[in-house]
């Protein structure tokens, strides 16, 4: 056993402190290639992290960079840089800390590239760009540890692969470099582990103890919950009430639309002006460091906020979680729950509050599944190639590479080591000629290759574009919102959403209700309203699927003879499903057909979760086209699928058939609009389409084209190329998630339920609200645009100008 | 014309000229035998690749010819005008491939054929047609870009006009003017809403839409 060097123990001693077992496993362990560290936030993680780095550095020895610190977040970078801080101040420790993210300035980046500190702290993608400068080696030359934050949050992700292609690169520059993640409770720690370790090293994951059960309860209110709405408006007051009764409360929510409209609603009622604050990612940096720096300092009671405040920063005296909205996952649940009591050993206080009485049957299945320790999670993929190219992208814009020794340093990573040479040499390809089978690109290549063999940029001016377009994470179109006459930014709203305003429109953005005045420049011009009532609020926000997990608990509790588990409201809806319908079942597909306001609607219960449910929604709905049906549109849920159209399905069985369901699923794979969604993702990461060129959007629309342009001819020209491969694999899972249907039909195996009723169901009640309707690209469109347009005409009084 | 066309097309008289706006975005004008494109910025994978590395997939010339073949062979004009920008740049015409190359000529054999100079294509191009600045059809001038003049066609704008939530390439017209829709497979679009096209039309403005069926809008 290592024992603290005594200008530590004496601090430790100061602060009244023992050292945790887990932290002196890690102390012990220091010397492994790669450990693996879980415990629960509060649990003195970050310093487990940390002590072999600032132990190995008191003697001020050390030159250059010695531990690189990498979290999914900024905001975290910028956290463990204060609180790390503490001791080496009160140590009088020799070390030098900084942190380099995307808001760090161009003159303290260039500094640290010249004169690395000891200690730097940083994301996924501020490494990556590092490692694409020419002078990444000198950067690295000494890097002994990295420390990976959070790596379970990384881990579901691209940008958890990109990170580990970028470890190799360090590796393979530092040689000495030993890896150390911290994770989360998680449900499958050796994957993660695997991950993290350099192929085929094995990775130690040490447990710290996870501290007593949660104290987790759903909230009681008197008043019941809507019948659908995802606002949880009616429990406002209950909220209000658990703010007053603890210091600070971390009030979460799915999506940033969601928690915008409840921070609206909780300012209206807050009659005793209790600080309360509003935190997440589409708002403006200053707006989010206000709020950050108002809760640090303890001066807000609560704070409204959505996946950005999610991770493991120390925010102070927080007693208690409400999560709003049921949880679609327990993993995340549990996650969340321990930002509650940031103290070792207190169980954390944890409130869910269902937003619809659909939402109530899942808030109990997350309750019994967390106290059941029942974690959820599905198994990750192999490496996505989309990050490979970039990675061999940025790889060349450091200058020239050999192929062999790129391709040893990438199987060596975990995600890739079942990587196969033609695999690799196809992502080569596609980044030195664009890989395309038909036609070559004989003057214009990106990459060539030297005499010697090794590769190069054509251009070495290419490298200022690669590194802009550095990074996995998903940016759909977003637009600045400003005041108007005011320089700083409001937000960011997306951009399909802007295009859906019209001048007069109200929307919410940072808990203000705001009229759309004009789009200037690609700035959504605003002026402030002092209405109460905003006219909408639907911008960006993640929706989670429900977990597989989460779905079977469901279904179990449905199969209930009754519900006393659930409040009386919502066992009496269910009650009425079961008379008016009948309720759901794990092996049998339920279809019900009703008419309403004047379309035909059907609604198929499938419990795969969102994402496959909206896949089944295009599928049956491409099947109802070539039937005649005029399907229109149809929306999804993590448990059903709505239909509408002009005409009524008869016979609901044809749609279902497995074989037909799975050709369609070939054919529907190159026209839609998901995929097409999918494919600007991965061509974005690959490098064939470009995100960050203002300049290109200033200069007006007509240079830029839709990527689905891209995607039509690709597919009609080049199927087999490399873009649509890994198109078509992640189809398979995330947002189209095939995988979950063929799950569905195997449980159901064909049995299907059809009952035709004359209105809509007590269980379909709730997918009438819900947003994100898909309107079906087809002849009822057709018939529909000719219908409006000969209306628009006649009403114009012109058929002939 | 064939029927499936005809029948998809929307006639309209345009300053005392029968035009028929083809879905694909080409406009037939049947009393003089002429098929008239706007904007086919062939070679823009080419240009984009030499500028900044970037490799989109190089079939848009192919995509846009055989469009253009099977409007061809639809209405079997005398004459075809190109109304500029046909080219993304003058390197990049001149770098067509041989194969494009002699699409093109097959397409040319036996009809007039005129090359309308863009902003994008400021030059002749080697690629036989006459080059011109701008073209009279009867009482019509077709030219690359509006001049506020009546009796005029012309491209540049890629106006897009949206209806029920969807957005598509369309033909706008008043009673003096008319601009044509973008027709070549990689090319984005102006929104009929956007100031710079509402101040070159007049009331009422019709836009005529492009996709399965040309269908005739009334923009407000």
């Amino acid at each position: 056993m290592i024992t603290l060097p005594s200008k530590f123990q004496n601090w430790f001693a100061s602060r009244g402190w023992d050292i945790h077992p887990h932290q002196q496993a890690m102390l012990d362990q220091a010397q492994d290639p790669a450990l693996m560290l879980i415990a629960p936030t509060g649990g003195g993680k970050t310093l487990a992290g940390f002590l072999p780095s600032l132990i190995a550095l008191q003697d001020g020895n050390h030159q250059g960079l010695h531990t690189l610190y990498v979290s999914p977040l900024k905001a975290l970078a910028a956290d463990i840089k204060r609180n790390l801080r503490t001791p080496v101040a009160e140590m009088d420790l020799p070390i030098r800390i900084e942190d380099r993210t995307g808001d760090t300035s161009y003159t303290q980046k260039r500094r640290q590239r010249a004169d690395p500190p000891h200690i730097l702290l940083t994301t996924p993608e501020s490494l990556a760009l590092l490692t694409s400068y020419e002078d990444a080696p000198h950067i690295f030359k000494g890097l002994q540890r990295i420390i990976v934050d959070e790596i379970h949050a990384l881990a579901e992700s691209k940008r958890g692969d990109q990170l580990v292609l970028a470890l190799s690169r360090l590796q393979s520059l530092a040689p000495d470099l030993r890896r150390v993640g911290l994770s989360a409770t998680v449900e499958d720690p050796a994957a993660i582990a695997r991950e993290l370790a350099p192929h085929p090293a094995s990775c130690a994951i040490i447990n710290a103890d996870p501290g007593p059960d949660p104290d987790i309860a759903m909230l009681v209110t008197d008043e019941k919950p809507p019948w659908a709405g995802g606002g949880a408006k009616y429990a406002i007051p209950a909220v209000l009430d658990e703010v007053k009764k603890h210091n600070t409360t971390l009030i979460f929510h799915n999506t940033r639309a969601q928690a915008e409209i409840f921070f609206h609603n909780l300012w209206l009622a807050n009659t005793d002006d209790l600080p309360i604050g509003i935190h997440h990612g589409s708002l403006a940096r200053e707006q989010r460091e206000k709020v950050e720096g108002a809760m640090v300092a303890g001066d807000l009671r609560a704070i409204v906020c959505t996946g950005s405040l999610d991770l493991g920063i120390d925010w102070g005296d927080v007693d208690l979680v409400v999560q709003v909205g049921a949880p679609k996952n327990v993993k995340r649940l549990v996650q969340r729950i321990g930002r509650a009591n940031h103290r070792y050993n207190a169980p954390s206080k944890a409130l869910l509050v269902p937003a619809n009485r659909f939402e109530v049957v899942e808030c109990v299945a997350a309750l019994e599944a967390v106290k059941a320790h029942d974690l959820d999670g599905d198994p990750k993929g192999p490496g996505p190639r989309d990050v490979l190219c970039q990675h061999i992208l940025i790889t060349a814009c450091a200058g020239p590479f050999d192929a062999d020794v790129l391709y040893r340093e990438v199987t060596s990573v975990g995600a890739y080591a079942s990587l196969s040479r033609p695999d690799f040499d196809d992502c080569l390809d596609f980044c030195a000629t664009g890989g395309y089978a038909l036609r070559a690109y004989d003057k214009w290549k990106r990459l060539l290759q030297r005499p010697d063999g090794q590769w190069q940029l054509r251009d070495p001016r290419a490298a200022q574009r690669i590194r802009m377009n550095i990074g996995t994470i998903q940016d759909t179109d977003t637009l600045k919102v400003r005041l108007k006459g005011n320089f700083k930014p409001l937000g960011e709203v997306e951009e399909a959403f802007a295009a859906t305003l019209t001048p007069g429109d109200t929307f919410l953005i940072g808990g203000q209700v705001v009229r759309y005045e004009s789009l200037k420049e690609m700035t959504v011009q605003v002026s402030r309203r002092a209405d109460k009532k905003p006219k909408i609020a639907t911008f960006m926000g993640t929706k989670f699927a429900n977990s597989t997990q989460l779905s079977q608990r469901i279904l179990r509790m449905f199969d209930q003879p009754d519900w006393p588990n659930l409040p009386d409201h919502t066992a009496e809806w269910l009650g009425l499903q079961r008379l008016h319908s009948k309720m759901p079942e794990a092996n049998r597909i339920l279809v019900e057909s009703f008419p309403h306001e004047g379309r035909h609607h059907i609604c198929v219960y499938g419990f795969a979760g969102r994402n496959a449910m909206q896949t089944l929604g295009m599928l049956l709905t491409q099947r109802m086209e070539e039937l005649s049906l005029h399907p229109m549109g149809f929306v999804a849920t993590d448990y059903a699928t709505l239909i509408w159209g002009l005409d009524p399905v008869t016979d609901p069985a044809p749609l279902f058939q497995a074989d037909n369901l799975r050709a369609d699923f070939a054919t529907w794979l190159s026209g839609n609009a998901v995929m097409k969604k999918t494919f600007r993702g991965a061509a974005t990461i690959a490098g064939l389409i470009e995100r960050n060129l203002p300049q290109a959007r200033k200069s007006g629309r007509q240079a830029t084209f839709s990527s689905d342009i891209l995607y039509d001819t690709l597919s009609k020209y080049d199927p087999d190329h490399l873009m649509l491969q890994i198109t078509r694999e992640e189809a398979m899972r995330g947002l189209v998630d095939f995988g979950r249907i063929e799950e569905m039909l195997a449980r159901t195996a064909g049995r299907i339920d059809h009952l035709v009723l004359d209105r809509v169901t007590p269980l379909s009640l709730p997918m009438f609200l819900e947003m994100g309707r898909i309107s079906v690209t087809g002849a009822a469109q057709d018939r529909m645009l000719e219908e409006e347009a000969a209306r628009l005409m006649d009403a114009a009084g012109v058929t002939q100008v | 014309m064939r029927k499936e066309q005809f029948m998809n097309a929307y006639h309209f008289t345009f300053c005392g000229t029968i035009c028929h706006a083809l879905p694909s975005g080409a406009l037939y004008l049947p009393e003089h035998s002429v098929l008239c494109v706007s904007d086919l910025h062939l070679g823009k994978s080419d240009r984009i690749a030499r500028r900044s590395g970037i490799m989109l997939p190089p079939y848009e010339v192919q995509e846009t010819l055989q469009k253009l073949e099977s409007d061809i062979g639809a209405t079997a004009p005398d004459c075809v005008i190109c109304l500029g920008d046909s080219f993304d740049d003058l390197d990049a015409a001149a770098s067509l491939a041989e194969d494009m190359r002699l699409w093109l000529t097959r397409l040319q054999a036996g009809k007039r054929w005129v090359w309308i100079e863009g902003n994008h294509d400021p030059g002749p191009v080697d690629l036989g047609g006459t080059h011109l600045n701008e073209v009279q059809v009867a009482k019509l001038t077709l030219r690359h870009i509006a001049t506020g003049a009546r009796d005029e066609i012309s491209g540049h704008y890629h106006p897009k006009h949206r209806v029920t939530g969807r957005s598509r390439p369309a033909f706008l017209y008043d009673q003096e003017r008319l601009i044509m829709p973008a027709y070549g497979a990689y090319t984005g679009g102006l929104s009929s809403q956007s100031a710079d096209l509402r101040r070159l039309f007049s009331e009422p403005l019709i836009a005529i839409m492009t996709g399965h069926k040309a269908i005739p809008v009334p923009v407000r």
